[in-house]
This record gives structure tokens, sequence and C-alpha cells, in this order.
């Protein structure tokens, strides 16, 4: 019903490091975006530290990946994704 | 008619223990952070989730059935509160337990990630006395409890569940275990 | 510690006493910032004075306090959580914020925890110069309207700020609570976290604290020598804060200085002053130094045919350093650069909260690898492996511990460059063979 061209919020899948334990369950639901370290965390395919470095804490979704983010934030065994936007 | 209650009853304990154990199995392997070949860790997880709930479905019929049952004499109050069986009040008791222990698990399982992770590992580590109760309940009270071919399924089922444990804390359980050098708090 | 001055910078040392009576006779009475009619006239002060933190992050005074003020006054209102963007876990926010307006009085923490081992300032102010911080901590309580006001200081500032808040009436509501030395204790949501939780580790946060903090408030935490210098100008204005200094980086700061120069230092300097005139009141160098590690551990090298350069974010930007918590460490000729910064990764590897995969793993491997090469390990490549890790582990962490120490690394990297290809011969610039 709104007339302002109000673009839609970017989604971002928020990472909390203090309790992610690199279990790989996010890694393989979203493998366009997730790639993991020689550890095990989830590394941003996107973003580097080259360019800025909050994009790999806050990964930007595209909107054909938002229902397997829903899904590695619900079935994350550590809870430490979250999902936000800017 | 109380002959297909009563063997409808024994059959659902039957499957209600192996999907339990199942349950277990995977429980343990997904917390080790491997997928299996073909099945990926968020599946394992998933799988492991689903076992459960139809474990779940299967003790709800076992008890449902067995309430009916005439031979069986079982009260609502035994469904709750252990020990007070007119039949076995020991073994039953132990399957009142179990079920008590079973409820918590669950529905902090289903409430995961509204209670937050400490609370839910709390009581999912009782899933540890669940399953050893449940399966003395089914040897102690089972009609079958200690027919030949139960008392294999049950010594398969433990071995596997002690080699799943006996793997869970061996120090090489966590994938990556051995390239990272600090554990989290 | 003494504090020297260079000509014409003392400002903030000038009562010469911790007592209140020298700091009343010195600086005059607290004046008064809640006129009804200009609510936020320090505020405007304080974005003409040019104000940064002090701290380390350099964050615009004036911008956290409106901040802060902003999300005060939404109160119950949750419109103020529609900006706090979490999509998931939004009714958990809700609730909290709704749950009446006191949960949305603002909370004001001065922040002195020189958690850098080479920093002084912090402590040496609170021990000389305590009631200007106080001063600087009841007017940004005034001015955002805090309900609670505390202080986080090191254990051997604890009995001066004791004493000073004993000293005058004003002051008695501020809470004193003690931080440990540990170099990640007085990161801000660290800080936010050992008030609420009692552990002064980093946390994670989606929000600013400016916006949900200590117990979901908003909450100001400010270096406390920001608040000794936001003090000053709301006596004497930003015209005479910026008559110190240079355009874009006006009035003075604290500078410790350490390193090959005796013992440690601490300095009030205008601000833009080049790294050398700051090394010379220390002590008249005989030879170059071989570098000058400015901004502290997760700061970067200056190598020491480069001090001409000024202590200020564009000058020091190449370099990788900024002025940071205003720490200045100083390499002698004689040393090694490799050695000095292996050890202090090292340390920093030492220092982490141990929370972060990323970190836990990555800066001890950081750490080994720059010791090899200080070693002289024969493995080219050494600095190469060195780079991947640094980039791996950087904004993969709840605080910037991992980004600071990568930060540090590819500075000892680049100002050490020819005694890297030295070292990977088997030779080192300093020792020789």
């Amino acid at each position: 019903m709104t007339n302002s061209p109000q673009p839609e919020p970017a989604a971002l899948l928020h990472i909390d490091w203090t309790r992610c334990d690199g279990r790989g369950l996010c890694t393989e639901l979203l493998p366009e975006l997730l790639a993991r370290d020689e550890w095990g965390y989830p590394l941003a395919r996107t973003g580097s530290a080259a360019g800025s470095a909050a994009e790999r804490s806050d990964i930007a979704i595209p909107p054909a990946l938002r229902g397997a983010a829903a899904d590695a934030v619900a079935l994350c065994p550590r809870q430490a994704l979250k999902l936000t936007s800017r | 008619m109380d002959a297909a209650l009563w063997a409808f009853g024994r059959g659902t304990g039957v499957v209600s223990l192996v999907a339990l154990t199942v349950t277990v199995l995977l429980g343990i392997l997904t917390r080790s952070g491997r997928p299996l070949p073909g099945l990926p860790r968020f599946s394992i997880t998933l799988v492991h989730r689903n076992v459960a709930l139809v474990a779940c479905a299967f003790v709800v019929l076992h008890v449902v059935l067995l309430f009916f049952d005439s031979f069986a004499q079982l009260t609502v109050l035994d469904f709750v509160v252990p020990f007070f069986g007119s039949f076995l009040p020991f073994w039953q008791g132990l399957g009142t337990v179990a079920v008590d222990l079973l409820i918590a698990i669950i529905v902090t399982a289903l409430l995961r990630n509204r209670l937050g992770l400490r609370t839910f590992r709390v009581v999912h580590w009782l899933t540890y006395a669940l399953w050893p109760i449940a399966l003395a309940h089914a040897i102690g009270n089972g009609t079958d409890g200690t027919s030949v071919w139960f008392l294999w399924l049950a010594g398969l089922s433990t071995l596997a569940v002690l080699a799943a444990v006996a793997w869970r804390v061996s120090a090489r359980f966590v994938e990556f275990r051995s390239v990272r050098t600090g554990q989290l708090s | 510690m003494t504090v020297a001055e260079l000509t014409g910078t003392a400002r903030l040392f000038r009562a010469g006493s911790p007592t209140f009576a020298a700091h009343h006779a010195v600086y005059g009475s607290l004046p008064s910032v809640t006129a009804p009619d200009a609510p936020d006239a320090l505020i405007d002060e304080l974005r003409r004075s040019g104000l940064e933190g002090r701290g380390g992050a350099g964050f615009p005074v004036w911008r956290k306090l409106a901040s802060v003020l902003a999300n005060s006054s939404v109160l119950a209102d949750s419109s103020g959580l529609a900006n706090s963007s979490v999509l998931a876990n939004s009714s958990a926010l809700a609730n909290s914020a709704g749950r009446g307006s006191s949960q949305r009085q603002p909370v004001v923490i001065g922040n002195g925890a020189d958690g850098e081992p080479l920093s002084h300032k912090d402590e040496t102010l609170l021990r000389q110069a305590p009631h200007l911080v106080l001063d600087g901590l009841l007017l940004c309580q005034a001015v955002v309207r805090a309900s609670d006001v505390s202080l986080y200081v090191g254990a051997a500032s604890a009995a001066a700020v004791r004493l000073a808040i004993a000293e005058r009436p004003d002051a008695l509501h501020v809470r004193v609570l003690i931080a440990p030395e540990d170099f990640v204790s007085g990161e801000a949501t660290a800080v936010a976290n050992a008030f609420e939780h009692g552990v002064s580790v980093p946390r994670d946060h989606i929000v600013h604290l400016s916006q949900s903090g200590v117990k979901k408030r908003p909450t100001l935490v400010q270096n406390v020598e920001t608040l000794a210098q936001l003090a000053l100008i709301a006596r004497f204005g930003a015209e005479w804060f910026r008559s110190v200094g240079t355009a874009s980086e006006p009035g003075t700061r604290l500078v410790t200085v350490s390193g090959d120069v005796g013992t440690p230092q601490l300095l009030e300097v205008a601000g833009g002053t080049s790294l050398r005139r700051i090394v010379d009141a220390c002590a008249p160098l005989d030879e170059m130094p071989r570098a000058v590690l400015v901004g502290g551990y997760h700061g970067g090298w200056v190598p020491g045919d480069r001090l001409d350069s000024a202590l200020s974010r564009e000058a020091l930007a190449p370099f990788g350093a900024a002025p940071g918590a205003g720490v200045i460490f100083v390499l002698g000729s004689g040393r090694c650069g490799l050695e000095s910064a292996g050890a202090i990764a090292d340390y920093l590897a030492s220092q982490s909260a141990r929370q972060c995969g990323p970190c836990i793993n990555g800066l001890p491997a950081m750490a080994s690898v720059l010791g090899s090469l200080a070693a002289r390990s024969r493995d080219p490549r050494l600095p190469g492996e060195l780079a991947r890790l640094a980039d791996l582990v950087t904004g993969r962490g709840s605080c910037s511990h991992p980004d600071g120490t990568a930060r540090f690394v590819l500075s000892s990297l680049r100002a050490f460059e020819t005694d890297v290809r030295a070292h990977l011969t088997g030779r080192c610039e300093v020792h020789g063979a």
C-alpha cells in the first residue's frame, strides 16, 4: 500500500564467533556463500580483508538463498547464526 | 482383542527401542561434526531429529495401547509416577522414568532456539541416562525381554552405543581436532 | 610517572595535584550544560571541536553522545528497534525494550583500562588529574540523562579515583569497577560485559553499544582522556580546543613513549606533532632508531628514516598505523625488528580471550610463522604464508583483536622488508651473519 519505492533491506547472515565451533552445517547449506577455513570455521566467499572486513561476519544473502540461510540459522548446533538486515 | 492389544504393545515397545538406539547413535555422530557417506551433516541432524520423533510416536502408542490392555493393569498415575505399578513395579517403573526423561528431552529440543544453548545441552545429556533405563525396562518388563532374539538385539545395540560413546570421549572425536590449536571455552 | 609537555601544550595536568582544591583553583567550577533552551549545546560544541576518542578507535565523540541520547529518548517506543534490524530473535529484543522506560535509561562508563602494556596515560591521568575525568563523566551523564555512571580502571589507579570521588559530593554516585590487566579487557564490549556479567571479555554484538549495551540499555563508553578533554571543551569551548594542533588533529593528546628511550615517559603533545620531535623530547637519539611502533601492539611500524611523519591519521595511514591510544615504542638501531615483532606476536596470541575459532587458531599460527622468519628459517614461502594467515583472520572475530594483530604482522613485513629478505638467506641486517 505504500507508494515510497523503499528498496528491500539487504538480508545479512551474522556469525557470532564466540559461539561458532566450526561444525560445518552452515557451510553445507550455503556452499554458494560459505567455504571452510583450515580449522573448519565458516569463511565468507565474498568480502575479503582487503575489502570490507565486516562482510565476513555479516554476510549478504541473495534473495534466492534466504530459505537456505533460514535453515542454517535453525539448524546451527551452536546457535551461532542470526538473520539481520542493514 | 486383548491379544491384539498385547501384541501391538510389545511390538511398539521394541520399535521404540530400536528408534531410540538409532537416535542416540546419530546424535553422537552429528556432535562430531562429520558427515556420513552420502549423508551431509545437516541431513544427519534432520534424520536424528526425525527418528527421535518417530521413537516418541511409538512410545506414545506403546503406552496408550498397554493402558487399554487388561493384563498390564496400568493406571494414569503409572504414566508419570514410577514404581507404583501392579505388575513388576520396578521394571515397569523404569519405563515410566524413561518416559519422563523423554518428555523433558523432547520438549527442550523442540524449544532449543528459544531456551538457549546451555539449558538445551544440560537436559539433552539426560539421554545418556534415558537409553540404558529404557533398555533395562525392555529386558526386565518385556514379554520378549529375555528371549534369545531380543537379547541379541539388545547386545548389539549396547555394543554400538558403547562404541559410539568411546569414540565420543576419544581425542580425535571432533573433526579438525588435530589441526586446531585451541579449544573453545 | 612525571608528565612532560612540549611547548605550550600543558592542558590536562595544569592542576599539578590530584586534590579537588587544586583542580578547582586552576579550572574553576563545573559548567552547567543542562540549560533548558539548549539541551544539545555541548554536543554541538564537541562537533565543532573535532574531538575524537582517545581509547584507540578514534570515533568522533559528539556522534556517540548524540547516538546514546537518541536511543534513550526512544523509551518504551519500539520504533527504535526497527533500526536494530534484527529479523530473527527480534521478539526477545523488543520485549526487553518494552519493559518500561527505566530499561532504556542510558549508562555512562569512563574507560581507564590501559589494556596496552605499553600505555600508561590512562593510569597517570586518573592518579594525577582524576577530577578532570570526573568532570567529563558528570557532563556526559547530564547530556545523555544517564542513571548509572561508572569508572572502569586498572587496580593501580583505583585508590586515587576513590579518594577523588570521596572529595566531591556531586560524584558520590560514581561506581568504580576494577579492570583486569588483559589486553582485550578494555575493548568496549568487554567493558559492557564486565558491568553486566562480571567477565571482561569481548562479546558478540549486532548493534552498537550506544543502542544496546549494559543490560540492553544505551551505553556510552568513553576513554578517560577523552572525558578530560571533553571537560576542558565544556569550559573553554571548541575554538580554544582547536587553537593547538592541526585542522585534522586538533587539540592535545597524551602519548606514552617507551622502548629504547630509557624509562617510559608520558607527554602531552599537540595533534600532528612529528614523531621525531616526540622521540627527541624523551631521549635525544645519537643514532637513527631502527623503527618506531605507533599506536600500540595493534598499530604499525614507522621505519627510522620516516620519523618526520606527523602523529596524525593521514600521515600514519601508509604505515598501517594510527595515533590510537598514543603508544610510541622506539626500537633502537641495535635491535632486529623481526625478533621484536615475533615476541609481540607471541604476546598477542597469548592474549586471545579464547572465544573465537579463527583467533584461537590463527594468532598462534601467525606468531609461529613470524617466529620462524625471525629465527632465519630459509623457507621462501614464509612471508606469503604470513600474509595469507593475516588475511584469513581479519574480520572474523567478535572484537578487533584478530584484525589488529593481522595489521601489526603485515606492518612488520612491510617495515622490515629488506631484513625479511636477508633473514630468508640466513643473515640479519642488524645481527649480521
